[in-house]
C-alpha cells in the first residue's frame, strides 16, 4: 500500500517540481544576470517587493490587534468576521480587483476622497498596495490568530497578578511568544503579495509589478523573453519560502 | 464591609465563568493562615482562585485583602501571588527573568531586583538554575521557580492552584514539605486548592470543602473528617480518623506513632512529625481486650453514637477520639452506649502515615 501511495505522491511532487526546475534551468546564469541588469525588470521587481512590504506592514498594524481579539475574545458575529477575512482567498482575484475598483476607482467615493489629498489608486502604487493587501491579508491574520491562540492564557493571567497592565502583559508575554508565528505569517503574506497578478492588473497595469511585466513580455515578445523573468521570480519566491520554513521550524522547536 | 486587619475576607461572592458558577462564597482567611480548599475536579476551585485574583468580573460580592476592598481592582493592583498547577512559567524568559518579572514591572532598580531574585532563589534552593530556560527543568524545579516568582513581589496573599498535582509522588512529598517550611518562614497568608485529602491535612490550618461552586463546610481538618456536614462531604473526603503525631522507632522494623500520649503501631518509612489516618471500618470494637493478630488494642470510653441507617458511627475517646463503623446489630449485641468501656483493635497495616 505504501509503495502505491508513494508512487502516486511522487507523481504530484514531480508535477510541481518539473516545470519549476525546467524554467529555472532553461535560462543560463548569464542570461539571468543580464535580465537582472535590465532596468525595467529590476525596477519592477523592486516595486513588487516594496509594494508587498507596505501591504504587509499595513496588515501587521491592523491585523495583529484583530488577530489577538479573535484569539482571546468571543463576540457576536465573530464567525462572520473570521469567514469574511478568508473570502479574498477564494474569490477570483480579477473579481477582487473589480471590487476594489468599485471602491477606490476615480469615480468611487473613497477614491474621490483620497483624490482630494492627492492620493490616486488607479495606475499608481497605492492601487498595487490595496490589491496585494486585499488578497493576502488573511494569511497574516490567520497565522497571528493561531500564534496567539497557542499562548496559554494563564501566562497572561500570571503576568497580571505580577503587576502587568493589559498592555504590559501583551507586549511582554503574548507578543514575544506569538512573534515567530506572526513573522512567518508576514513572510507568507509578503510572498503571496509578490505573486499577485489578477487583482493588481485591474487596478494598476502601470507601474508594472513583476507578474504584470512577465505577462506583458510573454504577450508582446513570446516565451523566450518571458522565461528569464519567470525564472527570476520563481527563485525569489523560493527564497522567501525557505526563509519561512526556517522561522516556522524554529517556532516549532521553541514553541 | 468590615475591615479586618490582615488576611482575606470574601463576602457573598457570586460569579459566572464559562460553565462554572460560584455562589454564596463566604470566606474568611486570617492573616498568616494556611487555608486549603478541598473539592473534586469541576467543583470550581480554580475559578474561585481566579476570581479572587481578579481575572473575572463578579456578579456580586466583596473581596477584601488586608482590609482593603479589591473587588473593583484589576489584578495588577491586588498584590496577590498566583501559582498554577502546571507552573505557567514564561517560556521565553530564563529562570532569573521569570523571578524578576514582577520586580521589573515595579521599577525596582537593577541591583535591588538582582538581590531580591537571589534571595528568593536562595530561599527555594534554586540558585544554580537562574540562567536556565524553564523547559529544561524538572517539575519540582519548575514549581519552585513559580513559587519564587510569586513570592518575589511580596504578595499580601498567595494563591496556589493544585500546586502538587502535576508532580510525581516523591517530588510531591518534597515540595509539600517545602510549602510548609516556606509558610512557617514567611507567614504569607495562603489559599491552596486541591482534591487530595492528605495534602489538605498535612498543610492546612483550616479546610473548606467545595461542591458545585459553593463552600459546603469550613473547619479544622480533623473536624471536617470526623464530622462531615453533609453526605457529599462524607463521601468525598470519607469519614476518617486523622491525627497529628510523631513517628518513632521501637525495636526492629517496628514503628509507633505517638498521638495524644497513645502509642499506635504502624508500618511506615517516615520518621518524626507526621499525620496518621485510620478508616472507621478498619477498627473492631469489643467489650473485652481480644487476642488477635491486630497490633493495636486500645481501651477507651464511648462518647457518641451517630445513627446512619444500617450502621452507626461510634466515637470512642482513648484519647484521641476514634470514630468506628459498627453495624446496627453489633451495637445491640455489644450493648454500646455512651460511657461504656470498650476496646478498639486494628492492624498496624491499617494505619496510614503521611
Amino acid at each position: 500500500m505504501r509503495l502505491l501511495f508513494a508512487a502516486l505522491g511522487a507523481l504530484l511532487v514531480a508535477f510541481v517540481a518539473w516545470p519549476l526546475l525546467t524554467t529555472v534551468l532553461a535560462s543560463s546564469p548569464a542570461v539571468l544576470w543580464e535580465t537582472l541588469l535590465d532596468e525595467e525588470v529590476r525596477g519592477s521587481i523592486l516595486l513588487t517587493f516594496y509594494a508587498s512590504l507596505l501591504a504587509t506592514a499595513a496588515a501587521f498594524l491592523c491585523g495583529v490587534p484583530l488577530a489577538y481579539l479573535l484569539a482571546r475574545t468571543s463576540f457576536r458575529g465573530k464567525w462572520l468576521v473570521q469567514g469574511l477575512l478568508d473570502v479574498p482567498v477564494v474569490v477570483p482575484h480579477s473579481a477582487a480587483g473589480i471590487a476594489l475598483l468599485m471602491v477606490f476607482g476615480r469615480r468611487a467615493l473613497v477614491g474621490q476622497a483620497f483624490d482630494l489629498v492627492g492620493v490616486k489608486f488607479v495606475s499608481a502604487l497605492p492601487g498595487i498596495i490595496v490589491a496585494m493587501l486585499f488578497v493576502s491579508l488573511s494569511f497574516l491574520v490567520n497565522a497571528a490568530r493561531v500564534a496567539f491562540e497557542a499562548v496559554d492564557r494563564r501566562l497572561e493571567r500570571v503576568a497580571r497578578t505580577l503587576g502587568a497592565s493589559p498592555w504590559q502583559s501583551f507586549l511582554r508575554v503574548s507578543l514575544p511568544l506569538a512573534w515567530r508565528g506572526i513573522l512567518s505569517g508576514m513572510i507568507l503574506m509578503w510572498a503571496r503579495g509578490l505573486s499577485e497578478f489578477g487583482a493588481v492588473v485591474i487596478l494598476a497595469y502601470h507601474p508594472m509589478v513583476a507578474p504584470v511585466l512577465l505577462y506583458e513580455r510573454f504577450e508582446s515578445y513570446g516565451l523566450a523573453y518571458a522565461r528569464p523573468v519567470a525564472a527570476l521570480m520563481i527563485l525569489i519566491t523560493l527564497g522567501a519560502f525557505a526563509a519561512l520554513r526556517v522561522t516556522a521550524g524554529r517556532n516549532r522547536r521553541t514553541g | 464591609m468590615k475591615s479586618t486587619p490582615g488576611g482575606l475576607q470574601v463576602v457573598g461572592l457570586a460569579a459566572d465563568i464559562g460553565e462554572f458558577r460560584l455562589r454564596d462564597i463566604d470566606l474568611g482567611v486570617a492573616a498568616g493562615e494556611y487555608f486549603v480548599v478541598l473539592g473534586p475536579t469541576g467543583a470550581g476551585k480554580t475559578v474561585l482562585l481566579e476570581a479572587i485574583a481578579g481575572h473575572f468580573p463578579l456578579r456580586q460580592g466583596a473581596i477584601a485583602v488586608d482590609g482593603e476592598e479589591v473587588a473593583g481592582l484589576p489584578p495588577e493592583y491586588r498584590s496577590i501571588g498566583f501559582v498554577y498547577q502546571d507552573y505557567a512559567l514564561f517560556p521565553h524568559l530564563t529562570v532569573g527573568g521569570n523571578i524578576a518579572f514582577g520586580l521589573k514591572l515595579r521599577k525596582v532598580g537593577a541591583a535591588e531586583a538582582d538581590r531580591r531574585v537571589r534571595q528568593m532563589a536562595g530561599l527555594l534552593g534554586i540558585e544554580d538554575l537562574l540562567e536556565r530556560q524553564p523547559d529544561t527543568l524538572s517539575g519540582g524545579e519548575q514549581q519552585r521557580v513559580a513559587l519564587a516568582r510569586a513570592l518575589a513581589i511580596e504578595p499580601r496573599l498567595l494563591l496556589l492552584d493544585e500546586p502538587l498535582s502535576a508532580l510525581d509522588p516523591e517530588t510531591r512529598e518534597e515540595v509539600r514539605r517545602e510549602l510548609a517550611r516556606l509558610h512557617s518562614e514567611l507567614g504569607t497568608t495562603t489559599i491552596h486548592v486541591t482534591h487530595d485529602f492528605e495534602e489538605a491535612v498535612a498543610l492546612a490550618d483550616r479546610i473548606a470543602v467545595m461542591q458545585d461552586g459553593r463552600l459546603v463546610q469550613v473547619g479544622a481538618p480533623d473536624e471536617v473528617f470526623r464530622k462531615p456536614a453533609s453526605e457529599f462531604v462524607a463521601r468525598f473526603v470519607g469519614v476518617r480518623n486523622v491525627f497529628r503525631g510523631a513517628v518513632c522507632h521501637t525495636g526492629e522494623g517496628e514503628k509507633t506513632i505517638e498521638v495524644d500520649g497513645t502509642s499506635i503501631a504502624a508500618v511506615t518509612d517516615l520518621l518524626g512529625p507526621s499525620h496518621v489516618s485510620i478508616r472507621p471500618e478498619d477498627i473492631v470494637i469489643s467489650t473485652q481486650p481480644i487476642a488477635s493478630s491486630a497490633r493495636n488494642c486500645l481501651g477507651g470510653r464511648v462518647v457518641g453514637l451517630v445513627d446512619a441507617g444500617p450502621v452507626f458511627y461510634v466515637t470512642v475517646s482513648v484519647p484521641p477520639d476514634f470514630v468506628c463503623l459498627v453495624t446496627r446489630a453489633s451495637v445491640g449485641e455489644l450493648g454500646l452506649e455512651e460511657g461504656r468501656r470498650v476496646y478498639l483493635s486494628f492492624k498496624a497495616s491499617a494505619v496510614h502515615v503521611f
